[in-house]
């Protein structure tokens, strides 16, 4: 039993230290306890059928394993976790999983393929916001009990409805979705057939190394040690404290109340890379900063008007001087890091360029246009250098910051002009960016799929056609063509100008080691990570 | 008497219909944000099957009268709904975020009525003079800077330049928890549980926000309480003791003062009404997770019942202490009626 | 040395205790309030603030160093020197010239706000006072809903339903502002109502509408407006924490509290971009305090 004496013990602090000392002679975190300083007011649930949030899915990453991991060292490729091989029958359609018998869950008991089993029933039955990414294969709430079995106790079996690439699956199930809950005790906290789905908003049934032992939406989140964990966690706590200020993060940093400090802006990592007690991680994000254009505006049907915006903006700069260390020039719809992303960047800044295709598009003279965006940084500051760059070719912008949500809205609802988003892949497949900014079957107000594409009335069958057919191509290196093929069509023809992505950082106190950001934000550890 | 009591009914009265008043304007406000509430929950990956479930869960699609009725018909069940963010009863938040608010707006009032009634009195009993003017340039600034410019100062010097006080939030992360929940004032709490540190912490986090928060009523207390005392001071009874050679002090403290006291409590009634509203943007600046913070939050993420309930309680509380000084005016001052 | 003369027998005029006409008095009356005014150096010190504010927002085309919106990336966050008095913001622009322009936003909002609330709170409260009965009662209960209200709560809710700009913030705060004013008035009404002059009026039958318009509206004005000088600073503050919070000018307009809320963050870093304006903001708001304080001292003696 952690008790705050064993803290104060172990730690600097000390009763009777006077007043003014105790704030911040203390200069460290209490032993056995890493502090994280980071924004964590995206979270809803943390049940894995419903987590979809980065601050969740991160510790969701910590509390529960998975069948398959992504690979670290190869992008391309999945690492086993809970399932240490696997095989697929030649038609693709089943999968057999063969299982370790060394996870355990808080309560001691050895997780098997039934809790396994149980846990991709669940989120088919449950069905909530990232279901999609298991409904998606065919599995309905009526045929998943036949379709996903466990042979044994070590074996799991699933078979797909229909065909899907194996690639696919495989990176579906590396996802915060395909966690392995305890079916027992999350059964005991059933309530109304809700498959413990309330109970799990705020505490954890895995085999991770840790367990979420306490949530305060918007304040702090405490994980402990899971007791039965495979590999024991050298910290016995982790806490996560709310910290929506980053000049606060630093400062948390700087005086010893923190270990590490997660969303730091440009400027002062500027000034973390000069401190020398500090050291810094870095890792590209599977996320994508874009502007939409709706093509429903006559102006931006024209195909020369799409692309003078993308010869318009200034790239390099935008990304040198507002937002240096924390994003990179990224410009198709795959960002760097996911597998068959392009290399290369295709577009730079050409006034002249940008100018004529205006003129051949018939505005030599330009057009007014408004476009919505975030209202908070570093989108704010973005949006104003767009301004300034388009106001160049003849293009005036005005611009409409807003709430995140309600930019989300107004998408959703198809009213805007011009708009100015990021957008985060489902889990570690080309499919998911894919779909998102080509797949767009119906543009019809009843459209069954109302993603990216249909928001901006985008709607290119030849594109939406290679969605499909890559998703069933078994062969992978002929599947990552096609997505090759598709960004290079997409950068042509689609109403998106793709900019930037996120490069998440944390900084850290020197002494801090082992804390690695994974590819993906939902594989990020803290189990290795040791404080000196 | 009578008279007065009629009064007091009347003003009795009118308490439900501001209230209903002030749930129907909060709701439509809720309702014409340009925010769909379902985005608000699901985000923007959502797919359509998920997104048209829950608007049928939620009643989304039924005629605004219709969720209206639905909404007072819960509230009158004492039933505010599920905050999104939180994903707990908003009843159970305001449990958890109203007495960090009113632990900080009760130490800001500390701070007002400790420096702001001496300073008062002072200004009065020197009225005209360099020191009157000095109370008087300092009290219109408190009125004049903005909170949270105030804020952003006092961080930048005393945390992160002297490093006299500690950073943002309530208690430092290693008391995190420990201390059981009674009052919800953590430094309350803490001494109850006789934990020292906890109670030092606490009462360091408390110290920044609570003294730029108690700085405006500080600010207002002193202002009023010059007045108040300029009028008692010209009163016959003190002249007439000031006449019979008493010492000043006492003239002032035993005999003039006392006689404003009644004023004074109405204006401390006020001032901590505007206190707690005060709180909201004080505690955006120092992260302090209070009803302010979690009001401005689920503003931002259009998490309406929260907005509704955080709304109402902020709302029925500045009611309520207002009523409270109406009340305390009426029946006790004398010079009313 | 005749022009001193001319004006050294205005002055004489002005404060003749035997004034010959009614402009006499009149004009002799402001005077005499005006030398008092000026035997208070907070007040004048305000005023000479506030007129030097308003001079600077004005002549800011003129003045104005640089363009206000003109970036320059290469030169983010520069440290105040000669070319950038008060140095450059997060996309390389000169702040001086921005605090100057977003004078006329910000001081031109607290002027539109006060032009709404000052005639709807009057319409409201005279109306309320002068008729009394059923019209009061659903008047005053209104009012009590918008005053039970926390101020800033209530803007900030209707700015997020509406969208944010300066308009809507404008009518935002009007919409919060008008409750103590309305009150304000029918207080007074409820007094004027009763005095023999009004009833002298009514009985030559003068419509109400008359009445109210010509002769109890006037009577309503002073403290109306003294109420006002005082709520001005308030005024700029909700602007401003309108602005800090996200909900009032757009960009790249340079309101006052917008500048603070996008440049809050190098606060730790580079505190005078978001420094500047906040002075900006306490120098106005205080002098707009110490204007309406000299002014209640001089045409309210009986103060609060």
């Amino acid at each position: 039993m952690l008790t705050r004496r064993s803290l104060l013990a172990a730690g600097a602090a000390s009763a009777i230290v006077p007043l003014e000392a105790t704030w911040h002679t203390a200069a460290a975190t209490p032993n056995g306890v890493f502090v994280m300083a980071k924004q964590i007011d995206d979270v809803i649930s943390f049940d894995p059928a419903q987590a979809y949030e980065f601050t969740n899915g991160e510790c969701d990453a910590n509390c529960y394993a998975r069948l398959v991991r992504p690979d670290t060292k190869d992008h391309n490729r999945v690492a086993p976790d809970f399932a240490t091989s696997w095989e697929v029958s030649k038609d693709g359609k089943e999968f057999t999983f063969h299982l370790g018998n060394a996870q355990k869950f808080a309560t001691g008991r050895v997780a098997d393929a039934h809790d396994a089993a149980f846990s991709f029933q669940r989120v088919v039955k449950l069905n909530l916001t990232p279901g999609f990414i298991l409904t998606q294969f065919g599995f309905t709430k009526d045929n998943c009990e036949q379709l996903i079995t466990a042979v044994n106790a070590r074996t799991l079996k699933i078979a797909m409805p229909k065909v899907q690439a194996t690639s696919f699956v495989l990176f579906c199930l590396s996802a915060t979705i395909g966690s392995i809950v305890d079916r027992e005790t999350v059964m005991k906290h059933d309530v109304n057939g809700d498959l413990g789905n309330k109970w799990l908003t705020g505490v954890s049934a895995g085999s991770g190394a840790y367990q979420l032992t306490k949530w305060a939406a918007s304040d702090s989140i405490i994980l402990d040690a899971n007791p039965h964990a495979e590999v024991k966690p050298f910290n016995h706590r982790v806490v996560i404290k709310h910290t929506p200020e980053p000049s606060a993060q630093l400062l948390a940093l700087e005086h010893g109340d923190a270990d590490v400090a997660r969303d730091l802006t440009s400027e002062l990592l500027k000034k973390a890379k000069t401190n020398p007690a500090f050291h810094i991680s870095k890792s590209g994000q599977g996320s994508i900063n874009y502007l939409a254009l709706n093509c429903a505006n006559p102006l931006f049907a024209k195909l020369e008007v799409r692309e003078a915006f993308k010869w318009a903006l200034d790239y390099d700069s935008i990304v040198n001087n507002i937002v240096p260390n924390i994003y990179e020039v990224s410009q198709s719809f795959l960002p760097v890091g996911l597998p068959g992303a392009l290399p290369n960047n295709p577009f730079k800044r050409d006034v002249a360029k940008a100018k004529a295709l205006l003129a051949k598009a018939g505005y030599p003279d330009g057009f007014e246009a408004t476009m919505d965006h975030f209202n908070s940084a570093p989108y704010t500051d973005i949006a104003q250098a767009v301004q300034a760059n388009l106001k160049d070719v003849g293009i005036k912008l005005n611009l409409l910051p807003a709430e995140k949500k309600q930019v989300y809205t107004k998408m959703r609802n198809r009213t805007f002009d011009i708009l100015m988003s990021g957008w985060a892949t489902d889990f570690f497949d080309p499919h998911s960016n894919a779909q998102a900014f080509c797949a767009n079957p119906d543009d019809s107000d009843n459209s069954k799929l109302k993603i990216l594409a249909w928001r901006c009335h985008f709607y290119d069958p030849e594109l939406t056609k290679m969605v499909d057919d890559a998703v069933v191509e078994l062969d992978s290196k002929k599947r990552l063509d096609i997505y090759r093929r598709m960004q290079e069509l997409s950068n042509q023809r689609s109403p998106f100008i793709f900019m930037m992505q996120p490069i998440s950082t944390a900084v850290m106190a020197k002494g801090v080691s082992g804390f690695v950001m994974g590819p993906v934000f939902d594989d990020t550890r803290y189990a290795k990570v040791k404080k000196a | 008497m009578i008279r007065r009591l009629q009064a007091l009914g009347s003003v009795l009265l009118s308490v439900p219909i501001t209230l209903f008043g002030l749930v129907l304007v909060t709701f439509l406000i809720g309702r014409v944000m340009p925010i769909d509430p379902i985005i608000a929950i699901l985000g923007d990956h959502a797919r359509e099957d998920v997104v048209a479930k829950l608007r049928l869960e939620l009643g989304l699609d039924r005629s605004l009268p219709v969720q209206f009725y639905m909404y007072l018909n819960r509230l009158l069940h004492g039933d505010l709904g599920t905050s999104v963010m939180t994903s707990h009863t908003v009843v159970h938040d305001i449990g958890q975020f109203f007495p960090a608010t009113l632990e900080l707006a009760t130490f800001a009032m500390i701070v007002g009525v400790a420096l702001g009634i001496p300073l008062g009195v002072l200004a009065a009993v020197k009225q005209g003079s360099k020191t009157d003017h000095a109370i008087r340039v300092f009290c219109l600034a408190g009125h004049s800077i903005p909170v949270f410019v105030l804020g952003l100062v006092s961080l930048l010097v005393f945390y992160a330049k002297l490093g006299w006080a500690p950073g943002t939030g309530r208690i430092d992360v290693a008391f995190e928890g420990l201390v059981p929940t009674v009052t919800g004032f953590l430094t309350v709490d803490a001494l109850l549980a006789h934990d020292w540190d906890s109670f030092w912490s606490a009462l360091g986090h408390l110290m920044q926000p609570g003294g730029v928060l108690g700085y405006f009523s500080v600010a207002y207390i002193a202002r009023m309480t010059r007045a108040f005392m300029l009028d008692a001071l010209v009163e016959e009874y003190v002249i007439t003791a000031r006449a019979k050679g008493l010492s000043p002090l006492r003239v002032i403290w035993r005999h003039a003062f006392p006689n404003i006291l009644v004023r004074l409590i109405t204006i401390l009634a006020l001032s901590y009404a505007g206190l707690v509203e005060g709180a909201v943007v004080t505690e955006t600046v120092f992260s302090w997770p209070g009803l302010g913070q979690y009001l401005t939050i689920s503003l931002l993420n259009a998490d309406m019942n929260a907005v509704l309930g955080a709304t109402l309680v902020i709302g029925v509380s500045y009611m309520a202490l207002n009523l409270l000084a109406d009340l305390a005016y009426r029946l006790l001052d004398p010079r009313v009626l | 040395m005749s022009a001193q003369a001319a004006s050294m027998s205005r002055r004489d005029w002005l404060l003749s205790e035997n004034p010959a006409s009614r402009k006499q008095a009149a004009w002799g009356r402001r005077y005499r309030l005006w030398l008092e005014f000026r035997g208070n150096p907070l007040a004048m010190w305000g005023l000479c603030t506030l007129v030097i504010l308003i001079a600077l927002s004005m002549a800011a085309p003129l003045i104005a160093p640089f363009d206000p919106a003109a970036q320059n990336l290469g030169n983010r966050l520069a440290e105040p020197s000669w070319t950038h008095w008060f140095g450059t913001d997060e996309l390389g622009r000169d702040v001086l010239s921005r605090v100057l322009y977003g004078g006329r936003i910000t001081l031109g909002m607290v002027v539109a706000v006060v032009a709404l609330v000052a005639p709807v709170g009057l319409v409201i409260g005279i109306i309320a006072g002068y008729f009394g009965g059923i019209a009061d009662r659903a008047l005053m209960r209104v009012t009590d809903v918008f005053l039970a209200f926390p101020r800033l709560i209530l803007a900030l809710a209707f700015v997020a339903a509406i969208q944010p700009g300066i308009t809507s913030a404008i009518a935002a705060i009007a919409l919060t502002a008008w409750p103590p004013y309305a009150r304000l008035a029918r207080a007074e009404t409820l007094i004027f109502r009763k005095t023999d002059y009004i009833a002298a009026i009514r009985l030559t039958g003068a419509s109400s509408w008359r009445i109210i318009l010509r002769h109890v509206a006037p009577l309503c004005l002073p403290s109306v407006v003294i109420r006002l000088t005082l709520d001005m600073s308030s005024i700029i503050l909700t602007v401003a924490a309108l602005g800090f919070l996200g909900m009032g000018a757009r960009p790249p307009s340079p309101e006052w509290g917008a500048m603070i809320a996008t440049a809050r963050r190098f606060i730790l870093t580079q505190w005078w971009v978001p420094l500047v304006p906040g002075v900006a903001i306490f120098f106005a708001s205080l002098a707009f305090n110490l204007l309406g304080d000299g002014l209640r001292d001089v045409l309210d003696p009986k103060q609060e």
